[in-house]
């Protein structure tokens, strides 16, 4: 009875320590995005948190990632992403798309 | 200016030509343009109602609030898409006969009109809040932005109207005979189009599993993002890169409201006048 406890406190120490790994930042700023790329391992589903800093909405795109996720102003906002083959995946910011600043890629590895 | 009328035409473009097809697939059927118009407008109020509560609705569901509204929108337009094409099968024949006719009321055609309402209000809806998002986005944005909002949001408003006005002017030119099974066909594919984009969300909320991502993958042979990848993708769900729970909603749904139409309308054809007396007769027996 008394490891009952200690089993638990381990799992949810491994799960919080998994989920900490899992997650991986995208901020916008001044519609733009940084970092531009990011690496993300293969085959293991992920969370992308992406911070819209600025006082806009923005919106997360991607055709390759079949994404597309509206980020409102001075928020945060999760897309799920994986399990991905390896490879480079673009995204843009929608309301920005042409401006270089306003694109970004995923490298999945 | 021109980067934002591109973004507004592509927006518009879909809730357009979707409009054009349900304007062209309920021909016949009484006053169905005050419906039309009154659907755009709920469309737009609803479209301002969303983007301004945005955040709230992104909150929802652990932050897969936006995920789950727009599977909801899409599986409610689904179901009356269906609804609407196994009416047709029933009706079809006789609202061909009586198209040009519009004078005589045919039998359920009021909910019918709420089918038109519905359909056409989810989606301005749904393309709308993203627009309305961008508009307001780019008016506060920028110095002189609420003057390039005005001049880029209506051309390329204007321009998403051209194209789905043509598409109407074009399927009106179908000969009558065909005319209900080609807007049935497009109203279909646009059903199977809808589920697919269902099934994405869910996906993207990760309470599907994506079986395949992508599946396969032809953008190099025909982008998504190009004119004719755009026009197809509105028109019949054209992905490049769908996921494998994308192309099994889509051919899902394909099928299963093409039997239902097929079911229905073979229903309909083997009640021929002899048997629907013999019909009446054993009713008139048993009683």
């Amino acid at each position: 009875m008394k490891r009952i406890p200690i089993v638990v406190l381990l799992s949810l120490l491994s799960t919080a320590a998994f989920a900490a790994g899992d997650e991986f930042t995208l901020v916008i700023k001044d519609h733009a995005f940084e970092p531009k790329e990011i690496t993300i391992p293969a085959g293991k589903k992920v969370k992308l948190l992406v911070v819209n800093k600025d006082a806009t909405p923005a919106e997360f795109e991607s055709k390759p990632l079949s994404r597309e996720k509206v980020i409102p102003g001075k928020s945060t906002g999760t897309v799920n992403l994986g399990p991905l083959k390896a490879g480079r995946y673009a995204f843009v910011e929608e309301y920005h798309e042409n401006e270089a600043a306003a694109q970004g890629t995923i490298i999945v590895e | 200016m021109f980067a934002a009328a591109l973004i507004v035409f592509r927006e518009s473009l879909e809730a357009s030509l979707i409009i054009s097809i349900m304007t062209a697939a309920t021909r016949g059927i009484p006053s169905r343009g005050r419906w039309l118009v009154s659907g755009v407008l709920a469309g737009l109020v609803g479209a301002t109602l969303v983007a301004s509560s945005m955040e709230a609705i992104s909150n929802w569901a652990s932050g897969m609030g936006q995920e789950l509204f727009n599977a909801a929108i899409l599986t409610l337009a689904v179901g009356m898409l269906a609804w609407h094409n196994i009416w047709m099968s029933i009706h079809g024949r006789e609202m061909a006969a009586q198209a040009l006719n519009t004078a005589r009321e045919i039998n359920s055609g009021t909910r019918e009109r709420s089918v038109i309402f519905i359909v056409v209000a989810l989606a301005v809806l749904r393309e709308g809040s993203e627009t309305v998002l961008f508009l307001y986005g780019l008016a506060s944005s920028s110095a002189d932005g609420l003057r390039a909002t005005i001049s880029g949001g209506s051309s390329g408003l204007a321009a998403g109207l051209v194209v789905g006005g043509l598409l109407y002017a074009g399927l009106l030119r179908i000969p009558l005979r065909w005319f209900f099974s080609i807007t049935g066909v497009l109203v279909l594919l646009l059903a199977a189009s809808m589920a697919a984009q269902a099934a994405r969300f869910l996906v993207q909320a990760d309470l599907l599993p994506s079986l395949g991502a992508p599946l396969w993958d032809t953008s190099d042979v025909l982008s998504q993002t190009s004119a004719l990848g755009t026009l197809l993708h509105g028109l019949m769900g054209y992905d490049a890169q769908p996921s494998g729970t994308q192309v099994l909603f889509y051919v899902v749904v394909l099928i299963a409201i093409a039997i239902g139409m097929r079911w229905t309308s073979s229903r309909v054809a083997h009640r021929t006048p002899h048997v629907a007396l013999a019909d009446s007769i054993a009713t008139a027996k048993q009683s």
